[in-house]
């Protein structure tokens, strides 16, 4: 943004007051630094969707096809087919309301149609239309028709959503909101509609195999900096491979952790871990992606996109699947890849081969967390760490959107991050866990010219942050997921002050012991570590 | 599509004056557009860029700030290799101002 408004400025101008008319009689007013820009017609091209133009969601004409109407409503029809919750979701709300301040974009804009109830009643609406018989009475029964006025605004509210689900932990019914903003986005997609967010990394992913768009020899550039870093830092030379067949595991994480500060920091994390233990593991630079933003597209794009994990893994003949620190590339693992892309029947259960702890959760989708993973491992006690070297931090976690509600991991982290760091925090209750707030940036909404949107989305998030760090001097938020990686470092920043981010893995490599009586005198930062020389000469 | 307007010849760049083909770009185009920011492009400046663009060839993405700040400590020395002075060079961020600049497309930051 390049006239960012001062955070008073912008916390006064949330105005929770509606406005007097009714939601289908007041129009949507496209407000710049909410809405994210057009696909590019080549991006849409490379990922197979549809209808591909140049066009801006700021023009009055959306050159949409001429049938496009039909094209909707058809679309709309097999979804309901497919999807017996789709159908369950639009049939069963009470509209009771409990959802309404529950979701941080209303918390943060104060728009009504970012109450989760509100947002889902923009496609309802058309759905008692066209797929009910009182809908026929229409505005009566809370149907509209479907012009392109609805279809702008369904547009302009299902990219304000980060699908991260915290509305659905409060609906009496189990609505989970975050479906129908998937449905949503799927019909908007038949369209020709996706923004340049979620198609270009899509595009990428499909050229490349990661969001980011590195190519092989980009990759292991990458990895020679920060080997070189670590010797530096650490006086350790680890020796990561890639691509190779006979690996025992395949390690997969998304692309920013080797490619963008401070999830690089969480990265060189991995590579000691795993250097210390000698793990037989190798990367991948087809399977260079964790993250899926097929998620947030289409069904089948997700399924696509997911596909190469498993391929890579039985090209390279490996036993079974580490899993990085990544939010939404969890809820696809977790919850859809064994069905979507499964059976891995050429895989191994796993086990961990340090440890000989079965992963009995993972036996369906033969792929592991790394914080259970190293959970396991100091718990079995096979790792000693020097917390001291932790003590500059005073770290909190935030609970990712789809780690905690989609995968429920709350201990392992909590467990991990207590183990090697002498202090610890917690945000209130209501924000973490199950509760946690979003980033306010997931599903695709990491868009540079939505960042007043942003800000405002994750307002409740810093506000939770503000208050340890007043209260018990946090200076750091910890996190697994790397879209949270690169956007709370701006988002604290902004509303916070003096709050650091970092992976659960950086504070792991931080304090873990490669060897007895080693000394170490910098962070995986590069930061020099406070108090370590004078411990030394008392030594 | 907004445009450039450069000798005479009109080019595609996208939403913020990124041009949408690297390989169209040359010099007076980067001159242009620090102009219009009210930027002088000093040899200072012209390092930065000319690293951006081999890299980019040779890599088809802009390279990570840390590689960026500890090539330039190789190439210029010690005090040429921080992020603070890549920030004193282009105020508005290394990654985007220069990369514009550069012909670069958009950095897309992390997905």
């Amino acid at each position: 943004m390049a006239n960012k408004p001062k955070p008073d400025e912008l916390l006064s101008n949330i105005n929770y007051k509606p406005p007097r008319t009714q939601w289908t009689d007041t129009p949507v007013e496209f407000k710049k630094g909410y809405y994210c820009y057009a696909g590019r017609p080549n991006n849409l091209e490379y990922i197979s969707l549809p209808h591909g133009r140049k066009w801006s969601s700021t023009d009055d004409d959306w050159q949409l096809v001429d049938n496009w109407k039909e094209i909707f409503l058809e679309g709309m029809e097999n979804l309901l087919k497919k999807f017996r919750s789709f159908r369950l979701f639009m049939d069963i709300c009470v509209r009771c309301g409990a959802c309404a301040d529950k979701c941080h974009f209303f918390i943060g804009t104060g728009d009504p149609k970012n109450m989760p109830v509100l947002r889902a009643e923009l496609l309802r609406s058309i759905y008692r239309r066209y797929f009910t018989i009182s809908g026929k009475l229409g505005k009566i029964a809370g149907a509209r028709d479907l012009t392109e006025d609805v279809f702008k605004e369904l547009w302009y509210y299902s990219y304000q959503c980060t699908e991260c689900r915290r509305c659905s932990v409060f609906c009496p019914y189990g609505i989970d909101t975050a479906e129908i903003t998937m449905m949503a986005r799927e019909l908007i997609n038949l369209l020709g509609c996706c923004t340049d967010w979620i198609s270009g990394p899509l595009a990428n992913c499909y050229r490349t195999g990661n969001h980011l768009g590195l190519q092989p020899h980009t990759i292991k550039s990458n990895f020679e900096y920060m080997v070189d870093d670590l010797e530096e830092f650490t006086g350790v030379r680890v020796e990561p491979t890639f691509n190779r067949k006979g690996a025992e595991l395949l390690f997969v994480t998304p692309s920013a952790d080797f490619f963008a500060e401070p999830g690089m920091f969480t990265c060189m994390g991995y590579l000691l871990l795993f250097h210390k233990l000698g793990l037989d593991y190798t990367w991948s630079t087809y399977a260079s992606e964790g993250g899926n933003f097929g998620l947030f597209t289409s069904n089948e794009m997700m399924k696509r996109i997911n596909s190469k994990i498993y391929a890579e893994a039985k090209r390279l003949g490996v036993k079974w699947i580490l899993g990085g620190e990544c939010g939404h590339m969890w809820r696809v693992l977790h919850q859809y890849m064994d069905t979507m892309n499964g059976p891995a029947d050429f895989l191994e259960e796993p086990v961990s081969p340090i440890t000989g702890t079965k992963f009995e959760n993972a036996k369906s989708t033969k792929m592991v967390h790394i914080t259970e993973f190293t959970a396991d491992l100091i718990k079995n006690g096979k790792l000693k760490f020097d917390k001291s070297r932790n003590d500059h931090i005073i770290p909190t976690f935030h609970d990712s959107c789809n780690t905690s509600r989609g995968m429920g991991l709350f201990e392992e982290p909590r467990y991990v991050i207590n183990s090697v760091c002498n202090q610890f925090h917690e945000m209130p209750e209501n924000t973490i866990r199950e509760q946690t707030f979003c980033c306010g940036s997931g599903s695709g909404l990491n868009a540079g010219e939505i960042e007043e949107l942003r800000l405002l989305g994750g307002l409740p998030r810093a506000n939770a942050v503000k208050y340890v760090k007043e209260k018990n001097g946090v200076n750091m938020l910890s996190c697994i997921c790397a879209i949270d990686r690169a956007v709370l470092p701006p988002l604290v920043d902004y509303w916070v002050g003096d709050v650091d981010v970092c992976g659960v893995h950086e504070l792991v490599g931080n304090a873990l012991i490669m060897e007895e009586g080693e000394k170490r005198e910098i962070d995986l930062r590069g930061e020099p570590l406070p108090g370590m020389e004078e411990k030394e000469e008392e030594d | 599509m907004p445009s450039l307007e450069f000798e005479g010849k009109s080019y595609e760049v996208d939403e913020e004056g990124y041009l949408m083909d690297w390989s169209v770009w040359n010099q007076g185009m980067a001159s242009i557009m620090a102009k219009e920011d009210g930027l002088e492009l000093g040899e200072e400046h012209w390092d930065v860029i000319k690293f951006l663009r081999e890299y980019f060839e040779k890599y088809q993405i802009a390279p990570m700030i840390k590689i960026l700040t500890k090539e330039l400590k190789k190439k210029y020395g010690k005090e040429k290799g921080s992020t603070k002075y890549l920030y004193e060079l282009y105020p508005a961020g290394p990654a985007k101002q220069a990369c514009r600049y550069a012909g670069l497309p958009k950095p897309t930051g992390c997905v």
